[in-house]
């Protein structure tokens, strides 16, 4: 689908999420990251972000691996942001 | 408010944590048309992030009565909690937890297949005698469980959820009745007024109020603020349960096993201070000794890091073995969240804010007293809350672990039955909404829409956690917390000049943000005034002028109203339901 400003706004909100540990690594995807992405990146975006916090936790944080490969790209992205900033 | 749309429930439920949907659930069950707002979608609720369990005095394992656990959730709150709730909540633990199992909850059982129960921190046997195993668990996704079973039982109860809903006000009538909330629609951008017979807040905590926090940032205390705004105080803020070890600047928690390895902390000097502070226990001293003696070091100028801002937990002379073989977690939050490797360089800590023990002040049946003339509790008609932002107390001056699924469940359930009965018996047809019920959250997005030279969301938000990090955190003395009721009004005052650039409608996050910061300053003013107030140290309020706990003076909730700022105080019920009153004691481990 094409998106528009207000859907990708959408897609920002949708990454508030119930754990700190992903609002953290999300927060720097989305300063980085996510105005970058193509539709298509977008899509998978959406489709992560339907996940629960805590599988998506554990496939942020390289614990379990997905089985869908469209996923790949943007967990490796997401996962790229390992290092918070340093004090 | 002509062009406002109306919609009309019995129940309205704001929050769709465990409390919201244990509610919603008992009131669509009973055939009442429910309405539940959650600002994400329910099962990413901040209670989610619960693991260690859900207690009950199941006895599945170890012999257990409830009036054990009763006795360990009073010391635990260092007798500020009120003991008819806590009765109330100990006694209907175990049906509440076989009720979850009945749900389809998938807890981890024993071989005979009951529930399997693990030990916790402060819950015992005997009144205090040894340990006991009496939390409930499904491994470590208790609240991501208890959240999935309850959304699917409310979906199949025809509980109607609006998802990505932001409630922003609640309406009160010319008798201080709640009618209703008004409400924004992400997706539109539209305010709407939810008119309702009983409305539930089940929002959550605050957490966010403070720079180093455990919490989501989705806990922005929208209930609080609301109630702020609305007229209806909020009791014990001052206290807040923290955790040692937090990722400084991040908030992830470190576990207290990092320091039973060997792990140690050290000051911006590189000084191993908890020597001064506890030569015999050192950096194993208890959770709250620690945090206070690391806040002190940072107060007085021996942090560390360009803001000297934090203390330093030093484990590469442990060796990389120990590290990658006994803490393989902890090197990887490290790495994540401080960036650095602790096999080679220590990690940045700070006290971090986990729980917040106050709240909207509610009984054990989930209706929201407030004081009236010389009664300290009389009942809000068709308001209730439930959770994290309730204070029913049971909670007291501080939580026990697993004792907050629980509150969850069994309040989310007493709120739901109270409001059917309210409901049917006194309130069978709506009572009519006041004419201008939307005007003051109209008025609230046009300031913020037409706000010019006014400041950025960021950067009183900033200023607001900053502040209630350094003068409400875990060290207290009078003058520090004196200048945080100064510091904290100037910051409250920069709030009511946010602007946004964003103006569009349309899923404006600016303007969701700014909306939250409304909240979050209520319930950051909160605490610092009743923690200023406080001249005793009881539970996780420690006050460095006035070290012991004060029963004669300070055996007594604060009350906190925004309106002029003021406290007031009423009585700690020492009146259980059945039971004798468990007198207060020395608060030894």
């Amino acid at each position: 689908m094409t998106y528009t400003q207000a859907d990708k706004n959408r897609l920002r909100w949708r990454s508030r999420r119930g754990l700190l540990e992903l609002d953290l690594v999300f927060e720097l995807f989305l300063e980085h990251d996510f105005d970058q992405l193509t539709p298509a990146e977008l899509d998978v975006y959406q489709d992560l972000l339907m996940l629960p916090d805590i599988d998506l936790l554990e496939l942020v944080d390289g614990k379990t691996d997905t089985t869908d490969d469209r996923l790949v790209p943007i967990l490796t992205r997401l996962r790229h942001w390992q290092v918070a900033k340093k004090q | 408010m002509a062009n406002v749309a109306k919609r009309q429930f019995d129940a309205v439920i704001v929050g769709a944590g465990g409390a919201g949907m244990r509610a919603a659930l008992q009131l669509s069950e009973a055939g009442l048309k429910t309405a539940v707002l959650s600002k994400v979608f329910p099962t990413r609720s901040h209670t989610v992030a619960a693991q260690g369990g859900i207690s009950a005095s199941l006895g599945n394992v170890q012999e257990d009565k409830w009036e054990w656990h009763m006795y360990d959730t009073v010391k635990g709150s260092d007798w500020l909690g009120d003991q008819d709730a806590i009765e109330f909540m100990c006694k209907t633990a175990p049906e509440a937890v076989i009720e979850l199992e009945h749900f389809g909850m998938p807890f981890d059982r024993v071989e005979s297949g009951r529930i399997y129960q693990r030990p916790f921190g402060g819950h015992t046997a005997n009144f205090g005698e040894k340990p006991v195993q009496r939390a409930c668990a499904a491994a470590d996704r208790t609240g991501h469980a208890l959240l999935h079973t309850l959304y699917q039982r409310n979906v199949r109860a025809n509980t109607q959820f609006f998802v990505e809903w932001m409630a922003l006000d609640l309406i009160r009538d010319a008798d201080g009745d709640v009618v209703g909330v008004t409400a924004l629609e992400m997706e539109t951008g539209e305010v709407y007024v939810l008119h309702a017979k009983a409305v539930l807040f089940a929002t959550g905590g605050a957490g966010r109020i403070y720079a180093a926090s455990t919490n989501a940032f989705i806990n922005t205390g929208d209930g609080l603020g609301m109630c702020a705004r609305a007229g209806i105080p909020l009791e014990d803020m001052e206290f807040w349960q923290f955790h040692p070890t937090g990722v400084a600047g991040a908030g992830v928690l470190i576990t207290e096993g990092v320091r039973g390895e060997g792990g140690i902390l050290l000051n911006g000097n590189g000084e191993r201070f908890m020597e001064r502070y506890a030569p015999t226990l050192k950096d194993l001293a208890p959770r709250d000794f620690v945090s206070r003696c690391m806040a002190l070091e940072v107060l007085e100028g021996r942090g560390a890091g360009k803001n000297k801002d934090h203390v330093l937990l030093k484990l590469d002379h442990l060796g990389p073995e120990v590290i990658n073989h006994r803490l393989p977690s902890i090197r990887e939050i490290a790495i994540k969240f401080a960036g650095v490797d602790p096999i080679k360089e220590p990690i940045p800590v700070i006290p971090t804010t986990h729980y917040q023990m106050g709240g909207i002040p509610t009984n054990y049946l989930g209706e929201v007293m407030v004081p009236k003339g010389d009664n300290p509790e009389v009942r809000v008609n068709g308001f209730y809350a439930a959770g994290e932002c309730a204070c029913a107390s049971v909670h007291g001056a501080n939580r026990l672990g697993t004792n907050s699924l629980l509150d969850l469940v069994v309040f989310g359930k007493s709120a739901g039955d109270s409001m059917i009965d309210f409901i049917k018996r006194e309130r069978p047809v709506h009572k009519p909404l006041p004419e201008n019920a939307a005007d003051y959250s109209l008025s609230r997005i046009a300031r913020l829409e037409n706000q010019t030279g006014g400041e950025e969301v960021n950067d009183v938000r900033s200023a607001m956690q900053k502040t209630i990090q350094l003068r409400a955190g875990v060290f207290r003395n009078s003058e520090n917390m004196a200048l945080g009721v100064k510091e904290i009004a100037e910051v409250a005052e920069r709030a009511k000049r946010t602007q946004i650039k964003d103006k569009s409608k349309v899923w404006n996050t600016a303007r969701i943000e700014a909306l939250e910061l409304d909240n979050l300053i209520e319930a950051a003013v909160a605490t610092m005034i009743a923690a200023d107030a406080r001249k005793e140290s009881r539970g996780a309020h420690s006050h460095d002028d006035f070290q012991k706990r004060d029963d004669d003076n300070w055996m007594k909730h604060s009350l906190f109203f925004s309106h002029d700022r003021h406290l007031d105080y009423k009585p700690v019920h020492t009146k259980p339901l059945t039971v004798d009153y468990i007198p207060p004691k020395e608060r030894t481990f």
